[in-house]
């Protein structure tokens, strides 16, 4: 598949997502999070970081780029929204570890193309933040993420309704994003 | 934790925001300028001879630079919001200015010089400088809220910006109470309540509005 094809592809899939696609949605955090990584670990390398420093930041990107979603505008191509946001959370990784970074949204754009470096690396910074949710959010994110089960499914697991479990899903990730930004 | 549960979670998540960001931001501006208003209602008047002044150059000037300030600030408000905010389209921002500045030059030549201080003091301008920062808090408040569900590239720029748009819309509002027409108070009094309200949210908004 050609480059102006698969972002074309990426593009699609974040319309139909916006619309409630759940697997649109689920295929493009996967192929975006391989070219992800790619980048993340080229340019963690001058930091000397360890793989699964680096799945620390591939997940803030991802995180960031869920929570943002409203910022992308459907009318245009969604490469180099996905790019600025990645740039900026390196920015930020590296300001963290008292360092400046220049980087070329162009650059990013391209390497994101250029991955298939699939992985299952535990990001550590991730399960650690896990660890200082509330029990209760805790369970519903690892009953949905780990143990792969629905919300409707997990809902009846832990004695909730559906929309409380949504409900604390989502103030979990919120609360996973807000985690790195006060790490620095 | 591994990168494709925490896709399963993101994925599972419904809640994330859909509305577009620009959307929000508008909201934002007609609830807090609707806001400001009532503000306004509750404690000021328009002031008695705001209708017959609707021919005096001078008072309608008023309207023209500070709404010449807020529309065009707008745009730039929208793009701010943004990861990638492309190229900004500054050069907006002195369309207010050159409309300010030829008033000024009109006033100059149009009174005597004795004149010029008198009318650059007012009668007002202590009020001037107290009411637009206050009549801009509610705008702001609100804008600033939409802009935490945004992604600004430059968060100190998404903040200042706000301020020029929340105080000109304040400054527009404070204008149908202000008896003090003359370009040349506008040009001081005006001009420092803007300048002081947009440092404020430039400074605030690079601590807030990080993401």
């Amino acid at each position: 598949m050609d480059r102006q094809q698969r972002e074309h592809e990426w593009t699609l899939w974040m319309r139909a997502a916006l619309q409630g696609d759940e697997q649109s949605y689920r295929r493009l955090l996967s192929s975006l999070s391989q070219g992800l990584r790619v980048i993340v670990r080229s340019r963690l390398q001058r930091l000397g970081s360890t793989p699964s420093e680096a799945e620390d930041v591939v997940q803030e990107i991802l995180l960031a780029l869920h929570l943002k979603r409203n910022t992308w505008d459907p009318q245009t191509q969604l490469a180099p929204w996905v790019a600025a946001i990645t740039r900026n959370k390196l920015v930020d990784t590296f300001r963290r570890r008292g360092q400046r970074e220049e980087i070329q949204i162009d650059s990013v754009i391209d390497s994101l193309q250029s991955g298939s470096a699939s992985d299952d690396t535990d990001a550590a910074d991730v399960e650690r933040m896990l660890g200082e949710l509330s029990p209760q959010q805790r369970d519903i994110v690892r009953s949905i993420a780990i143990e792969g089960r629905g919300a409707q499914e997990t809902a009846a697991k832990l004695r909730m309704t559906e929309v409380a479990v949504r409900v604390a899903l989502h103030r979990s990730l919120k609360a996973l994003a807000a985690r790195f930004r006060s790490d620095g | 934790m591994k990168t494709d549960q925490l896709i399963s979670a993101l994925s599972a998540d419904r809640l994330a925001p859909t509305r577009p960001i620009d959307r929000s931001i508008l909201l934002a501006l007609l609830g807090g300028s609707a806001l400001a208003a009532v503000v306004f209602a509750l404690r000021l008047n328009v002031r008695a001879d705001a209708v017959e002044s609707l021919g005096e150059w001078r008072f309608v000037m008023k309207f023209i630079v500070t709404l010449g300030l807020a529309l065009p600030a707008t745009s730039l408000l929208l793009r701010s919001a943004r990861p990638l905010s492309g190229r900004m389209p500054w050069w907006l921002l002195l369309i207010a200015p050159l409309i300010l500045g030829i008033g000024v030059a009109s006033e100059l030549m149009s009174i005597p010089s004795a004149a010029w201080s008198r009318r650059l003091v007012g009668h007002n301008a202590m009020y001037c400088l107290a009411l637009i920062p206050l009549l801009s808090i509610a705008p702001l408040v609100w804008v600033f809220a939409a802009l935490k569900r945004g992604a600004p590239e430059r968060p100190g720029v998404a903040g200042a910006v706000s301020g020029l748009v929340c105080s000109g819309i304040a400054a527009a509002l404070y204008a149908t109470h202000c008896s003090d027409d003359s370009p040349l108070f506008v040009a001081t009094w005006y001009v420092i309540a803007i300048g002081v309200v947009t440092l404020i949210a430039s400074f605030v908004g690079s601590r807030l509005l990080r993401w």
